[in-house]
């Protein structure tokens, strides 16, 4: 008897996708975190340990810029937890309802932003709330609430908000699609179940189909984390790479593109750029794990 | 029975609600699109009204057309998108069906192994990919970016996609192998076809990240003939941020190609994101 022979194929089918994907995202993923390990000095690179993370971390000058980088990409996460999430689930309820007419239409429409580049949503608000073209301040005038127009984008205290508030709009058909997805895996004999119990509209919501949909929820929680902390297009496509006014719209990932390619007087720093690339792996480690561990498993299931 | 659940103030409210957020979902496009068929001073100083016999004007456009060369940056946007989604269906339906039909040492390994990327940014690893595209002379070429997207969409690809062939019948392949054929044979003569509609979700998905990307594209191909349409219309709209109509005309361009992809496929997008394809 000869010992089957090796199939071949498999790795002819394997080969391509483990390959490109090896080559292109996993082997420079650590290689950015070897090279935050190094340094330049007089055009050679030298091995430093840990220094980078040091001086990102402790180094007055440095430490200031990432803690402000991180403490608005918190920021810039919240709003979206609790604004585009609460939203996208709202929309998400309506359009499930059983027999709304146009429904599909409102799906499609309220989809649009989400497929337009940043570059256009950007800019397209940038014009918006201008004061000099004046679209915002005449609406609010016209409701009587002109006294609330600042030029948000341009004020420190408000940029970051408004920033997240724009991408909120650009990306709520995304969790409510998902949600409206799992909405509509619910069997109609439980719903008609808590009819016969009295409970129907909004304590249907509340007390059927919302502990129903918690998966989907912690889903789009999870994807809204890695999105946030690996966001960059936005902030440069409406307040460019110093993310003005006075940093105060700054990212990881506007300050990781900053520190990698260098900006007006300052000059690039690849290996610095891998320390910083290094604490955002950091953090969406530690959040994806949060979730994968903390929340995933503990969440209930029902059989549906 | 059912009364409460559609009363006509009820359904009012919602149909209330949802206009009201499709409003606020199309305005800003709405008023972008308006405008760039308009003069300047009808810009200023009637935003809100549709362009009339008066107020037309197509100075915007021409300015683009003279100063921007869009039609090679929707070149190269379609040329980076259509190989990369080409590549990731291939490859990620040639690794799916190795995952999903064969038994092998360490295919849970290797399931595992490309999953990891479907939760870690491939953006990470910028450093690293523009030192690696400089050494093999691969900056500032359409591959550079090709290569990424690939390696980008491959995971949820592979994902994707294995859940769908485990479904393909074992009978069906048999009887291929009974008759001969070669396993090449039986998965793209076979199996791909059957698993179509999951590719065409797969190629969906990953068609607008691609088309909109501003990072690697600033990043690996800035160079004027490798610019896709977005880096492209970014790098137009910061030198013409004074003139009103070609920055609005810009936008509108970048606009319409999205649009109209947006219009052939929201059938498919709308049934793929659905149908629960992701889980």
């Amino acid at each position: 008897m000869n010992r089957p022979r090796f199939r071949w194929h498999i790795v002819v089918f394997l080969a391509p996708a483990v390959l490109v994907y090896t080559a292109v995202m996993i082997f420079p993923l650590f290689n950015t975190l070897r090279l935050a390990l190094y340094t330049e000095i007089d055009q050679s690179r030298v091995f430093v340990g840990l220094q980078n993370f040091q001086t990102l971390f402790f180094d007055p000058i440095w430490s200031e810029q990432f803690w402000n980088a991180l403490g608005n990409n918190f920021w810039f996460f919240l709003i979206h937890m609790l604004v585009q999430n609460p939203i996208g689930i709202a929309l998400a309820a309506l359009l499930s309802h059983p027999r709304l007419r146009f429904s599909a239409l409102y799906r499609s429409a309220i989809f649009i932003p989400t497929i337009l580049s940043f570059v256009i949503v950007g800019f397209a608000w940038k014009l918006i709330l201008s004061p000099i073209w004046g679209i915002a301040p005449s609406m609010l005038d016209a409701v009587g609430l002109k006294s609330l127009f600042a030029p948000w984008l341009g004020k420190e205290e408000y940029a970051l908000t408004t920033l997240a508030l724009i991408s909120v709009w650009q990306f709520v058909g995304i969790p409510m699609m998902l949600i409206y997805a799992a909405l509509l895996t619910i069997p109609e004999e439980i719903l008609e179940a808590g009819e016969i119990d009295g409970i129907t509209g909004a304590s249907a919501f509340w007390k059927i189909k919302l502990p129903l949909i918690l998966p989907s929820i912690g889903i789009i929680s999870i994807l809204t984390f890695v999105g946030n902390f690996n966001a960059f297009d936005l902030i440069y496509a409406a307040q460019g790479a110093l993310a003005g006014p006075d940093f105060s719209t700054d990212i990881l990932g506007t300050f990781m593109y900053r520190t990698f390619f260098g900006f007006q007087l300052q000059l690039g720093d690849p290996h610095m750029g891998s320390a910083i690339a290094g604490a955002m792996f950091a953090i969406i480690l530690v959040g994806v794990c949060i979730y994968l561990f903390g929340i995933q498993t503990r969440m209930r299931r029902y059989q549906m | 029975m059912n009364k409460a659940r559609h009363n006509p103030i009820n359904t009012a409210a919602m149909h209330g609600a949802l206009i009201l957020y499709t409003l606020i979902a199309l305005f800003p496009v709405f008023v972008i699109l308006i405008n760039s068929f308009k003069s300047r001073r009808a810009i200023f100083r009637e935003p809100l009204a549709l362009p009339n016999a008066d107020s037309f004007s197509m100075i915007g456009y021409e300015t683009v057309m003279k100063q921007g060369d869009f039609f090679l940056y929707f070149q190269n946007s379609m040329i980076v998108t259509v190989a990369s989604l080409f590549f990731i269906l291939l490859f990620g339906a040639m690794a799916a069906y190795a995952l999903s039909e064969y038994q092998f040492k360490g295919n849970l390994v290797m399931g595992l192994y490309l999953a990891l990327g479907i939760m870690i940014p491939i953006r990470i690893g910028t450093v690293a990919i523009l030192e690696m595209m400089v050494a093999t002379g691969l900056v500032n070429t359409l591959w550079a970016l090709i290569l990424v997207y690939t390696a980008q969409g491959l995971p949820l690809a592979v994902f994707i996609l294995s859940e769908f062939m485990r479904q393909v019948s074992d009978d069906l392949k048999n009887a291929g192998r009974i008759d001969g054929l070669s396993e090449y044979t039986i998965f793209f003569r076979l199996v791909l076809p059957l698993v179509r509609p999951a590719m065409a979700t797969v190629a969906v998905f990953n068609m607008i990240p691609i088309w909109n990307d501003l990072w690697f594209p600033l990043i690996l191909a800035p160079a004027e003939e490798t610019k896709t349409l977005t880096l492209g219309s970014q790098v137009f709209i910061g030198q013409f941020v004074t003139d009103w109509n070609a920055v609005l005309s810009a936008l509108s361009m970048a606009i319409l190609p999205v649009l109209i992809l947006y219009v052939i496929f929201s059938r498919q997008l709308i049934r793929g994101i659905t149908s629960g394809a992701v889980k």
